[in-house]
């Protein structure tokens, strides 16, 4: 019997049980869409996090105040002053840091904005000029605050744009030139710290759930003593000028903070230098053991859709006992009939697999449009490698689970077959 | 030279540790040509004989010689080949495949031969047994009678040298029965050797010869003296 005269009455026996074909494939149908909806949401998802870490810029170190602990982030509310202006002055120092090209202190906040009648709660960052070279972004309208107004702690401010919009679209009023007051949430001071307007950042997006189109930059000096009313830095950011120095800048920035900080021994240093390559890191093992966990649950139900296959040909060769029978008394032999079964079943599970494969791709598709539209930097990506991996598992399934009930319809005795009511 | 030689045929089954003889050493030659009945009550071996000699089942002991060749050095796919080519199988419930149409059915046996222009093969074996007309029916469309017929030209499509027929009227009414005996006699008469398993002294007068078997033993071998001719519309059959 050859291979065309198998597929012509393979399909035709599947065609006949056209109702049964289709719910035997269901389980498969279902798990291969799995595989490949996980796949594609969890190369999204890897894509979109380590977007928003390069968002923040590449080759950015971070010195945070505080020492780490093997358990977590340092204790909330335990303030920690250890970081200070000096410190920042001697990171800025080419001959102890060679490879920084930016360095840049930072406070952070929450403070309520007011503009004539407008008011906004929102978050705002104390800085120095050279924020800008550190981070990717463009301004909208304006500019920076330059090195004179830094230094001299002029009392300016930068806007996010949405920040912009939600005080000035509704009066029309150019946002450039006007004064707005800056309240700490925290710190009482009446009526809060009046700053000029002196520029609007262009919109870009969330980063780690902050949207960064909603806070305000100053000056560091505004920032810490005069909004915060504090005299130190939660956190110093290190622009190194390759990646290729980031280690070497560690050891640097560490040499010089102990110097300063006049620390012997490591265990007592009181701050951390984060990696954001390190960062990267973390989170891509995250999301690909995620990755993998998935589609371990979604190939278990590939599987469970391959016993629902053994079983439906289990029914098969006892319904069709006769039938073999009667092709092994007119001629066919046990291969013959174990290559038909085998056939039907991984016929069954690729049509599955296709089938699947289609369902898979336009939910993913589907699933990164309504992500889109959320407001997310969402990619649509189906890997080949998933698809490949889909088809490969669906075939072999129909080939396992229909090896028994092939062989067992092969070694049917023709003449019990043939009288087998 | 015979087609079919047996000598001292034996058949035992066993189940469960018991041993059940069927048939106790049966001898028997069976040349080209001949239309033979074997006859006998039900459990008298009869079946048993007819699956053997059609290489659906092997003998306990004994020897089979089918066209001068002993069978007991024949391995399975080999059986296989000789049921698709050398005989063909006329059952008493026609076993015709269901959902499936008449040249379908007719075409099954050349599926797993090596002969080409399987359309042209089974519309021709349709032909001699007057089907021409229903060629595209499904087997749930037709008669009795006409199944039998499809059954007769599934057996015949790949040219076999023997027909083995099983009860092929036990489920017909005389009419239709009479039909598929007209046709075996035709068969027979073009020189094609017919197997004839009945239990029915009437359907038996149609062959030639009579085996009677009782009891797994052969109890008598002649030659039929009035042998019965069927007669049906002769426009029916060419």
């Amino acid at each position: 019997m050859n291979f065309t005269s198998t597929i012509k009455l393979v399909i035709k026996n599947l065609m006949a049980r056209k109702g049964r074909s289709i719910l035997t494939i269901l389980g498969i149908v279902i798990g291969v869409a799995g595989v490949i909806i996980i796949i594609a949401l969890g190369a999204g998802a890897q894509s979109l996090i380590l977007g928003q870490v390069t968002k923040l810029g590449s080759n950015l170190l971070y010195v945070e105040a505080g020492k780490s602990s093997d358990n977590g982030p340092p204790v909330p509310g335990l303030v920690i002053t250890s970081l200070i202006e000096s410190d920042v002055e001697a990171l800025h120092n080419p001959g102890q840091v060679p490879h920084a090209v930016a360095v840049n202190a930072s406070v952070q906040g929450s403070a309520t904005v007011t503009w004539e009648n407008q008011s906004v709660d929102t978050s705002f960052m104390g800085t120095d000029y050279e924020y800008p070279s550190g981070v990717n972004f463009t301004m909208q309208a304006g500019q920076f605050f330059t090195q004179a107004q830094d230094q001299g702690a002029a009392n300016v401010v930068v806007l996010g744009s949405t920040l912009s919009d939600e005080l000035f679209s509704a009066s029309g009023v150019n946002p450039i030139g006007q004064v707005i007051k800056v309240k700490s949430s925290v710190e009482s001071q009446a009526g809060g710290v009046p700053l000029r307007v002196i520029g609007v950042i262009s919109p870009r997006g969330s980063s780690f759930f902050q949207n960064q189109d909603e806070m305000l930059f100053m000056p560091l000096a505004i920032g810490s003593t005069q909004i915060l009313g504090i005299h130190y830095l939660q956190g110093i950011s290190i622009k190194v000028d390759s990646a290729d120095n980031i280690a070497q800048t560690i050891t640097d920035i560490t040499r010089v903070l102990k110097q300063q900080h006049h620390i012997q021994n490591d265990i007592d240093v009181d701050f951390t230098v984060r990696n954001q390559a390190d960062a990267i890191k973390i989170l891509s093992t995250i999301t690909n053991a995620l990755s993998l966990f998935l589609t371990a649950m979604a190939a278990i139900s590939l599987s469970v859709g391959g016993i629902g296959i053994l079983n439906i040909m289990m029914v098969t060769v006892g319904e069709r006992t006769r039938e073999i029978g009667l092709r092994k008394a007119v001629g066919a032999t046990n291969a013959a009939i174990r290559n038909q079964f085998l056939f039907e079943a991984s016929l069954l599970t690729s049509l599955g697999g296709v089938i699947g494969i289609i369902i898979g791709i336009l939910v993913s598709y589907l699933a990164s449009l309504i992500l889109h539209h959320l407001g997310y930097d969402w990619a649509f990506v189906v890997s080949i490698v998933s698809i490949v991996l889909a088809v490969g598992v669906s075939i072999l399934t129909g080939i396992i689970f229909g090896l028994y009930p092939a062989f067992k319809a092969a070694k049917l005795d023709p003449i019990e077959a043939l009288r087998y009511e | 030279m015979n087609l079919i030689n047996v000598v001292n045929l034996k058949k035992d089954y066993a189940s469960d540790g018991v041993i059940t003889s069927v048939l106790h050493d049966l001898s028997f030659k069976v040349e080209p040509g001949e239309f033979v009945a074997i006859m006998g009550p039900s459990g008298s071996g009869k079946s048993t004989l007819m699956h053997i000699l059609s290489f659906l089942d092997r003998p306990t002991d004994g020897l089979y010689q089918f066209d001068g060749r002993d069978t007991k050095d024949f391995d399975d796919n080999y059986l296989a080949k000789l049921r698709n080519e050398r005989v063909g199988f006329v059952f008493q419930s026609f076993n015709l495949l269901p959902r499936t149409t008449v040249l379908d059915n007719v075409k099954l046996p050349l599926i797993y031969s090596q002969k080409k222009n399987h359309d042209k093969l089974a519309k021709k074996a349709l032909d001699s047994v007057g089907l021409s007309h229903r060629l595209n029916y499904y087997t749930n469309q037709i008669s009795g009678g006409e199944k039998q017929r499809v059954a007769i030209a599934r057996a015949l499509v790949c040219d076999p040298a023997v027909i083995f027929a099983d009860e092929p009227t036990g489920n017909l009414d005389s009419k239709s029965g009479n039909t598929v005996m007209y046709i075996l006699q035709q068969l027979n008469k073009q020189g094609r050797t017919i197997i004839l398993v009945t239990h029915e002294t009437d359907t038996a007068n149609h062959a030639k010869r009579i085996i009677r078997i009782k009891d797994g033993n052969l109890i008598s071998d002649e030659a039929v003296k009035t042998r019965t001719i069927a007669q049906t519309d002769k426009d029916l059959i060419k």
